[in-house]
């Protein structure tokens, strides 16, 4: 089983820190890759365990399409991680980098779990095996006053979203006696009338909120964003919201579809908040990772829009999009980790004469820029596109004009994005007096995985078909 | 594969090819770029030459299926409706490389940008697909903001480019909104053109929805066409924009939005679109007079352009709103003349910028002297611009006015006297204070344009004086295809939502084929 490989390899990277000598550590990453690499090529060619679709464990753990396409979703964003962990070990304290990489692929695990889990248990499990390991992971440049206060945050918000969630689990379990998705399914109707059940989702969902980072729970993203080492930032921005979102999927409609049926309206306000607040607070803001992090909430509530159509296409479109969002949000904070790595601020005008610097290097960040703006030929378009597309259609079809306020206030959202993306496009090519014009040295490893995220970027966004076949799939899950 | 492939691809591949050549090889960017919008452009001619007027549905078809379980293929034809707006579109893109020798910084990054724009338009115009039309109209508009951002000049540069992205994004956006509603609603699981319309025929969208997706088209459209009162992006963009760039867009991609209600709209939406017709043209006067008087104040040569070229919007507009044959065939005709009108005006209006650093009207004069050629090319543009006979404006124009004078007696009064009386003193104006009068001494160095780059402007004055003394070239082929659109736009009229107490008892339905080419011709002809 892929999580168990996974777990196995987590192990073994703890193991080899004690064998290997220090400086070829960087290669315990590697090697982390090629494994992680065998894995994602087992579940593509659908051999094995993958393939096989069913429920283990008494129906806590299920294989399905839906967590399929989630966990080659994790696994690609993890070997980017790794890759660009590799580029910043030099950054990490000497002789803590193997287990760097040792926390990034537990945190894997977690997700893994995550994309499968069809129980209260199984998803509390996942996600604090997820929470835990990223407490570790934001914090790590111990000798780091931000990294480190990102830390504390990340875990008094953490540990308090954590506990809404196991209240709400328990209220659910209380009222309904009934932990399993499938089986709360059936019972669910009867309890749409008692408070304390609907309480009890709503404080699983404030929890599932926090992860993905959805208003009003966004406060901790930009700290922790800015203050974190930035491969473990992009994991979070990718890795963690994925899993929220997966687990946000599952709950609301395989475990509790006849309340969620009510909830649209709410579903509607959060996700055209969360994209507003989103989109206005990155406007102001001069460092290149806490920007990231505001536009990382945008996004949030621009995936919304999937959850909150309330249909087939529109689950379909949030993993397209998130699709397109791994390889867009992975080229960026790569291009930063690069780029960055040796200066003491991470602010925009840092970019500047990038463009001299690395012509590499600074039209991945300009497509990765324009790709999260949503302009065609790129990945973010077209995600996009089938999110409002489902929108539309979810207003046509219930009568609803929520959905097109919603609509509305997305393309707001993508208007006023433009500006700062922009911003920082024009840092990288047309700043006054760039003061560092030293060519920046790319290591292979590095190059091959830029153009992975460019080819990722390019081929979501012109040939759309494959995934969206596959998504199609995975959505049907919940018919 | 089509040859429509070809037009649009050419300049798509040489922007890819443009990547990987060394930024300091200048000769070979610029020869490249030229040479693909070269190829783009005589293929466009060929294509206009072996057009087959009046033949059933689209010629030079293509179909690609890409994305199955949406129903969106890549599928290009042309049309009468399509095919003079790409022969237009890949001639002014040939001008527009040419006239790029104005920039001097990072050529490689502009030719890439203007190739990708030619490309992404040209496509656009071909696209038979609601979903590739917006995908590579989008793609061309883009470019647009970077270059008047990095390219631009004066001071407002910054302003201009903030403006111009927020409108015609914003525009560009509600338009997305509408065809995605119109998809969604059409009920045919297709982004394909002819299929949705098609289906329309039997199952024509109820009229509420009508009457919610069509303001959304109208206006987001209309934004990108600098309709009034969205219009102020247009003057001041354009004030900014290199002159290439202010080419293709102001003569190429504007016409995009008019396309879209032509060729979406109209035909899908007809109910609405008939109540709309009066919004439609009392908005028409806003352009022709409003914009005409703000550019009779003018100082700038480049924003006089650029108002003149929002107030001709205002005779295309009408065009559509009067919702028959001859009105839409005069729009049509109306966009192609404007294409190329446009693009010279700015193209010269670039090289006299090139050449004297200013354009304040009050500090040129007389160049007429010193720049015998631009300075004739200029004349001509202005008087193509008032609407003299012999230019291809005048034949336009002259059919708008005769469609819409049964639907709009009184807005066509006053589009006529703003074409006529207002145009006429702003050209003449303009004309008077830049090419005669006494030459200020510092520009006795000026030099006129030598033979290499006379070729842009006289390409496109030739252009303009062929459609102009043979329209027919052009209604013949837009003939046919109009009369379809106005068939289904006068579908299921009733008499109470548009017959005004003038045009009740007249023929209301759409001119027969022969009599509206004879009128055309007797037009072309006075």
């Amino acid at each position: 089983m892929l999580e168990i490989s996974v777990i196995g390899l987590g192990l073994v990277l703890m193991l080899a820190d004690l064998f290997v000598p220090a400086e070829r550590r960087r290669f315990i990453g590697y090697a982390a890759i090629l494994a992680l690499g065998g894995l994602l090529v087992v579940s593509l060619s659908g051999n094995g365990s993958c393939g096989q679709f069913g429920t283990a464990f008494g129906g806590m753990f299920v294989n399905d399409a839906l967590s399929l396409f989630f966990k080659q979703l994790f696994i690609v964003a993890a070997i980017l991680v790794l890759f660009m962990a590799a580029e910043f070990s030099d950054k990490l304290a000497a002789g803590s980098v193997a287990e760097y990489y040792s926390l990034i692929v537990f945190a894997l695990a977690g997700m893994l779990f995550a994309a499968s889990s069809n129980d209260f248990t199984m998803l509390f499990v996942s996600i604090e095996l997820i929470t835990i390991t990223f407490y570790v992971l934001v914090s790590f440049q111990r000798n780091k006053l931000q990294s480190l206060e990102a830390g504390v945050k990340y875990l008094i918000l953490g540990a308090l979203s954590s506990s809404f969630m196991v209240f709400g689990i328990a209220l659910i379990w209380g009222t309904t006696g009934e932990l399993n998705f499938t089986k709360l399914a059936a019972v669910a109707p009867q309890f749409a009338d008692s408070r304390i059940f609907l309480l009890g989702v709503l404080l699983v969902l404030v929890g599932l909120g926090f992860k993905i980072a959805a208003f009003p729970f966004q406060i901790w993203a930009p700290d922790v964003y800015q203050g974190a080492p930035t491969p473990t930032t992009a994991f979070l921005a990718i890795g963690s919201k994925a899993a929220g979102f997966v687990l946000l999927l599952r709950v609301l409609f395989t475990a509790v579809p006849s309340v969620t049926a009510h909830w649209a309206n709410l579903l509607i306000v959060i996700s055209g908040i969360t994209i507003l607040y989103g989109n206005l607070c990155a406007i102001p803001q001069r460092n290149l990772k806490r920007l990231l992090g505001y536009s990382s909430i945008a996004h949030a509530g621009y995936l919304l829009l999937g959850v909150a159509a309330l249909s087939a296409s529109g689950q379909s479109a949030l993993m397209y999009y998130l699709a397109g969002y791994v390889f867009t949000v992975m080229a960026g904070f790569f291009v930063i980790t690069l780029v960055l790595r040796h200066l003491a601020t991470e602010d925009i005008s840092g970019l500047a004469g990038l463009n001299q610097r690395s012509p590499l290097l600074a039209a991945t960040l300009t497509i990765a820029m324009v790709s999260l703006a949503g302009i065609p030929p790129l990945a973010g378009f077209f995600g996009k596109f089938v999110l409002l597309k489902a929108v539309i259609e979810a207003a046509q079809a219930t009568g609803n004009h929520g959905y097109y306020c919603l609509a509305f206030t997305a393309l707001a959202g993508v208007i006023i994005s433009l500006y700062y993306y922009f911003g920082v496009i024009r840092a990288i090519y047309w700043s006054k007096d760039p003061t560092d014009l030293s060519p920046i040295e790319l290591s292979s490893p590095a190059k091959l995985s830029l153009w992975a995220c460019l080819a990722g970027i390019f081929w979501l966004g012109l040939f759309p078909n494959t995934v969206l076949n596959m998504t199609n799939l995975a959505a049907a899950v919940f018919k | 594969m089509s040859i429509l492939t070809y037009i649009a691809g050419w300049p798509l591949l040489a922007a890819l090819a443009l990547i990987v050549v060394p930024r300091n090889y200048r000769v070979i960017i610029r020869a490249i770029a030229v040479l693909a919008t070269l190829i783009s452009a005589v293929l466009a001619v060929k294509m206009f030459a072996q057009f087959v007027p009046g033949a059933n549905g689209f010629q030079f078809e293509q179909q690609i299926p890409w994305v199955e379980s949406l129903g969106i293929s890549y599928h290009v034809g042309v049309d009468g409706l399509n095919v003079g707006l790409i022969l237009m579109g890949a001639i002014v893109a040939f001008a527009a490389a040419l006239c790029s020798f104005e920039i001097q910084t990072r050529e490689k990054e502009f030719y890439i940008l203007l190739l990708v724009m030619t490309g992404g338009i040209l496509g656009a115009f071909a696209s038979l697909d609601l979903f590739f039309f917006y995908f590579l109209h989008e793609l061309a508009l883009v470019p647009t903001f970077i270059m008047i951002g990095v390219w631009g000049r004066g001071e407002k540069k910054n302003y201009a480019t903030f403006q111009i992205t927020l409108y015609l994004s914003i525009g560009a956006l509600i338009a997305l909104i509408g065809l995605i509603a119109l998809y969604l609603q059409c009920g045919a699981n297709t982004f394909d053109i002819p299929k949705i319309i098609e289906h329309a025929k039997t199952n024509p969208l109820a009229v509420n929805a009508q009457n919610f997706i069509f303001p959304l088209l109208l206006f987001g459209f209309g934004i990108l066409v600098s309709l009034w009162p969205f219009h102020s992006w247009a003057p001041l963009g354009y004030g900014v924009a290199p002159s290439p760039t202010a080419m293709l867009h102001a003569g190429v991609l504007k016409k995009f939005g008019l396309y879209g209600l032509i060729r979406i709209a109209l035909p899908l939406l007809p109910q609405a679109a008939q109540s709309w017709a009066h919004v439609i043209a009392w908005l028409c006067v806003g352009n022709i007079l409003y914009v005409g008087w703000v550019a009779m104040r003018q100082k700038d040569l480049n924003l006089l352009i650029g108002n003149s070229s929002v107030a001709h919007m205002g005779f295309i507009f009408l065009g559509i709103a009067s919702l028959n044959l001859i009105g839409i065939t005069g729009a049509v005709l109306i966009m192609v003349a404007h294409g190329f009108l446009a693009a010279l005006t700015f193209a010269l209006s670039g090289y006299i910028y090139k050449q004297t650093g200013t354009l304040e009207i009050s500090a040129l004069g007389g160049l007429c002297r010193k720049l015998p050629f631009i300075g004739t090319a200029l004349l001509m543009a202005a008087m193509a611009g008032c609407g003299l006979p012999g230019f291809a404006n005048f034949v336009g124009e002259a059919t708008v006015f005769f469609g819409a004078w049964k639907m709009f007696p009184a807005v066509t009064i006053i589009a006529l006297w703003g074409a006529l009386v207002i145009g006429g003193i702003y050209m003449t104006r303009a004309i008077r204070n830049v090419l005669h009068g006494p030459l200020p001494e510092k520009w006795n160095s000026l030099s006129d344009a030598n033979l290499w780059r006379k070729l842009p402007y006289a390409l496109l004055l030739v252009s303009l004086l062929v459609f102009g003394f043979l329209p027919k070239l052009l209604t013949e082929k837009i003939n046919p295809d109009a009369q379809k659109i106005v068939a289904m736009a006068v579908a299921g009229k009733n008499a109470d939502v548009v017959s005004s107490p003038r045009s009740s008892g007249r023929e209301s339905a759409p001119y027969s084929l022969a009599e509206n080419q004879s009128r055309l011709t007797s037009a072309a002809t006075k």
